[in-house]
């Protein structure tokens, strides 16, 4: 069942892949600039342009670029070499990748751990103090710009308090091979507590800044989804019943409002895997989001098409991941 | 109890077991962590923060500085520049003979000196750094092509040979006396590579990057920090840090805090609006590393857009403009007003140029001669990055605006990302236009050949005031091929003079460059092309 709708899936999430190559080749070669000039800086020398053009093959038509490039991954599963610094750009991906996801995945935590309670809480009783504090916070949470939240965190628990790293994914002294290019996984694998700790220290403010607007989508949704079903004539019937307030809480209500938590909670990760631009620059975080900005403003094609080709899989992986986990909430998609 | 407070009641039951514990667990493992944080950093490991990672460090083909400040420590040149200046001085060469006719150089080179993967730094290994940049035929050269400035100086056209006339020397043949000759052998680019190493790893080559330099590399964690270790056995000494580590930290609010923190060592570049905030909070524990700027800020006029081919307008502009203003408001006094296209401290030096005082109404007078007593419409590039020598470009045209309408001009600001502000100036879209340049040797020749010499005024330009003065050209070309030093100064003062009759820019500013360092750092010297050096730094713990 799950293979079939696996199958289901890839079939059309292939040649969705290919026309946002496509889309997204053809919007780079549209936005002026040039790439040679660019990378050999305000001063090279029109024979030196044209030469690096040449060498690289940006001198040829767009549409047989595409191909090669194409080409390339298909047959050969290679996605070229970026343009700026001649490094493999798969190599750079699996190196940026991973921080992307360790650190949307602790936003998400804390966005979880934090929003849905604050949800549930409100939910209790709407329009009480809880349900407006919790609503201001969430308000308060959406509006805030993030560089300024990230400022703010830095300022107070790294530069005031001394209590958390200002920025990087480890500390300067902290020494790591990296096995799978997560610091998690790896600290754990390798069972050094040290490592865990700093790689889980460095984490704490980014995941915050960048888990707040998750995390106040997430008590708005499950504020309202819940008020929803709490409405409703089962939920009724379950406390007529006499069953605990908890129980038709979480068991009755909690377990229908999921649907719509897990459809936000899909899409706001999904979107955290496309690089959080703002959150990694500021706490100087390795991810793909600052690699994907650097690649635009190098006009560095191919370190683009194969950044942006990798978040689109993700996205897609993720969107996957919560249709199957809607079968788990509810039965009724279990049958279709 | 109503039935909302009990189900309240119940549920907190629910979550308070859990959730607390998991809060009570975190908040005792946040405490644990902060008793257990960071340790100072250690005597002999100096951390460098700065705005952006390097991006290849094979030294031949890269022009950016954040990659040229790490090579610099990894590799050597045959001549180096002695700190702090830019006098010439031995390096992997001994010493060197030059022939009469200043075609010949014949380089004898230090004997025993090793690459850091033990390989010899002798006449072969020379030959091949140079000719992997000079032959497209070497078997190396697809390592690194195409090499920026080793065809930008002309040097595939300038050198004629380089010859092995024993194990430890080297003959270089030019085909033209080039005086800049030495001082273009200490740059980086023409660092001295390990021909093993280049062999083995080719286009990887830089994120394997062996020299025989002070410091060798040891790990590139990309975007966040490059370590490097000291070559114990260094010709010239083993440097005093043992650890050399350059942080990428891009976000200028969070070197700052990493800096006021301690946590870094010294910080490149960094908003001048931040340095009296170092200043206060830090007091004595930073001392201010200063270098008036080997740059040039300037707003070029497109002579071939009218009305900027009359000299009487661009003169009119640079009284229009209040160049002291914009120092002291943009660059927050960090910088001196420029009278020349090239600084004051490179020798050379003409203080003795016509003078364009800010004065609207002589501004005024000269728009009137030239037929526009009403002003007339034009539009005004503005930088979209900042740069040593133009810290915020926008802020920098927004006064420029201010002036010209004083004077009945109407600048309208335009702006594109930086790739794109590149193409347009370069192809002379635009009518006026703001940009800079920083040195990248000791000679008059690398500002005023290369800004203003007609052969640099061909698309894709890099005399984008496309200013082509026959006059100027012969001079400029002359001084190159002039061995007589002397007689060399003599002929870039009069370019100079020329330069400044003609007015094709308005020269803005020579920015000061600023590096805060902790007083725990002594023997950090800047050094005037803004390289960052740190092989004769020692720390005291």
């Amino acid at each position: 069942m799950i293979f079939k709708l696996l199958a289901r899936r890839l079939i059309v999430a292939v040649p969705t892949l290919l026309g946002l190559t496509l889309v997204v080749f053809f919007m780079l070669k549209a936005v002026p600039g040039d790439p040679a000039m660019l990378m050999l800086g305000d001063r090279a020398s029109p024979e030196t342009l044209a030469e690096f053009r040449q060498v690289l093959g940006l001198d040829q038509p767009w549409h047989i670029q595409y191909g090669k490039f194409m080409q390339r991954l298909v047959i050969e599963g290679d996605l070229g070499r970026s343009i700026a610094s001649q490094e493999n750009v798969g190599k750079i991906i699996a190196e940026k990748f991973p921080a992307t996801v360790e650190l949307a995945v602790a936003a998400m935590c804390f966005a979880l751990l934090i929003g849905v309670p604050m949800g549930l809480f409100a939910a209790l009783k709407p329009g009480s103090v809880v349900d407006a504090t919790a609503m201001t916070a969430a308000v308060f949470g959406v509006s805030m710009p993030i560089f300024w939240l990230a400022l703010i965190l830095i300022w107070i628990f790294g530069l005031q308090l001394d209590w958390l790293p200002m920025s990087g994914r480890l500390g300067i002294e902290t020494t790591w091979e990296p096995l799978s290019n997560f610091v998690i996984l790896d600290a754990i694998w390798m069972r050094d507590v040290e490592l865990l700790q700093d790689g889980f220290r460095h984490l704490i403010l980014p995941a915050i800044a960048l888990g707040t607007i998750p995390m106040a989508f997430l008590a708005r949704i499950t504020r309202a989804a819940m008020i929803e079903v709490l409405s409703q004539d089962y939920v009724r019937t379950a406390r007529a019943k006499g069953l605990a307030a908890s129980l038709v809480y979480v068991k009755h209500a909690l377990k229908n409002a999921m649907i719509p938590i897990l459809t936000v909670l899909g899409l706001q990760f999904g979107l955290l895997l496309g690089g959080a631009i703002i959150t990694e620059t500021v706490f100087a975080w390795p991810g793909i989001g600052s690699f994907l900005l650097e690649s635009v403003n190098a006009r560095d094609y191919p370190a683009l098409q194969g950044g942006i080709l990798v978040t689109a899989i993700a996205f897609v992986a993720v969107n996957f991941v919560v249709d199957l986990t809607y079968r788990v909430f509810d039965p009724r998609m279990r049958v279709n | 109890m109503t039935s909302a407070s009990s189900r309240t009641a119940s549920l907190i039951n629910v979550f308070s077991s859990r959730v607390f514990r998991v809060a009570a667990l975190a908040s005792a493992l946040l405490v644990s962590n902060a008793l257990l944080a960071t340790a100072p950093p250690q005597g002999s490991m100096l951390v460098f923060g700065r705005g952006g990672d390097s991006v290849g460090l094979d030294p031949a083909n890269r022009t950016d500085g954040e990659s040229l400040n790490v090579t610099d420590h990894i590799f050597d040149s045959l001549v180096s520049f002695k700190p702090g200046t830019t006098d010439v001085e031995p390096a992997i060469a001994e010493k060197w003979d030059i022939s009469k006719d200043g075609l010949t150089y014949t380089f004898h080179l230090r004997k025993g000196v090793k690459f850091h993967d033990d390989t010899p730094v002798d006449a072969d290994a020379v030959i091949f750094s140079f000719m992997r940049q000079h032959d497209p035929k070497h078997l190396a050269y697809a390592s690194g092509a195409p090499y920026g400035y080793y065809s930008d100086l002309g040097l595939e056209k300038l050198i004629k040979s380089i010859t092995k006339s024993g194990p430890e020397t080297v003959r270089f043949v030019l085909g033209e006396p080039f005086a800049p000759f030495l001082s273009v052998l200490g740059m980086q680019s023409m660092a001295i590579v390990s021909p093993t190493a280049v062999t083995k790893h080719m286009k990887d080559f830089g994120f394997n990057p062996v020299g025989s330099g002070p410091f060798r590399l040891v790990k590139w964690d990309r975007n966040q920090k490059i370590t490097l270790a000291a070559n114990h056995t260094y010709w010239g000494g083993k440097p005093s840090v043992e650890t050399l580590i350059f942080r990428s930290i891009p976000d200028n609010s969070t070197r700052l805090m990493e800096m006021l923190a301690g946590k870094l060592d010294a910080m490149d570049n960094p908003s001048p609006d931040d340095i009296p905030v170092i200043e206060k909070r830090m007091g004595t524990k930073v001392r201010m590393a200063k270098q008036p700027g080997f740059n040039i800020a300037y707003l070029a006029m497109n002579q071939e857009k009218k009305p900027f081919d009359d000299v009487r307008v661009r003169r009119a502009i640079n009284h229009a403009i209040n160049r002291k203003g914009i120092v002291d408001a943009v660059y927050a006094g960090y910088a001196e007003v420029a009278r020349n296209p090239m600084p004051p401290t490179l020798w050379g030096y003409n203080p003795n140029v016509r003078q364009y005082d800010y004065n609207p109404e002589t501004a005024k007078k000269l728009l009137a001669e030239a037929g526009l007593n009403d002003g007339f419409k034009t539009t005004l590039y503005a930088m979209p990055v900042p740069r040593p020598y133009m810290p915020n470009g926008r802020k920098v045209a927004e006064a420029i605006q201010g002036d010209l309408a004083k004077v009945g001009i109407t600048a309208e600001i335009v702006s594109f990302d930086w790739g794109t502000y590149l193409e347009k100036t370069r192809n002379g879209e635009h009518d006026m236009a703001l940009l800079g340049w920083t040195g990248d040797i000791g000679d008059p020749d690398n500002f005023l050949y290369v800004l203003l010499d007609k052969d640099n005024a061909v698309k894709p330009a890099q005399n984008i005031a496309f200013y082509k003065s026959d006059k100027l050209h012969q001079i400029l070309r002359k001084a190159r091929s002039e061995t007589n030093h002397a007689k060399r100064v003599t002929l870039y003062k009069e370019a100079q003079a020329i330069i400044a009759e003609d007015a094709p820019l308005v020269t803005l500013a020579h920015s000061v460059d600023v590096v805060p360092v902790q007083t725990r750092v002594s023997g950090f010297v800047m050094d005037p092309t803004g390289r960052r050096r740190f092989d004769k730094v020692s720390i005291t713990p």
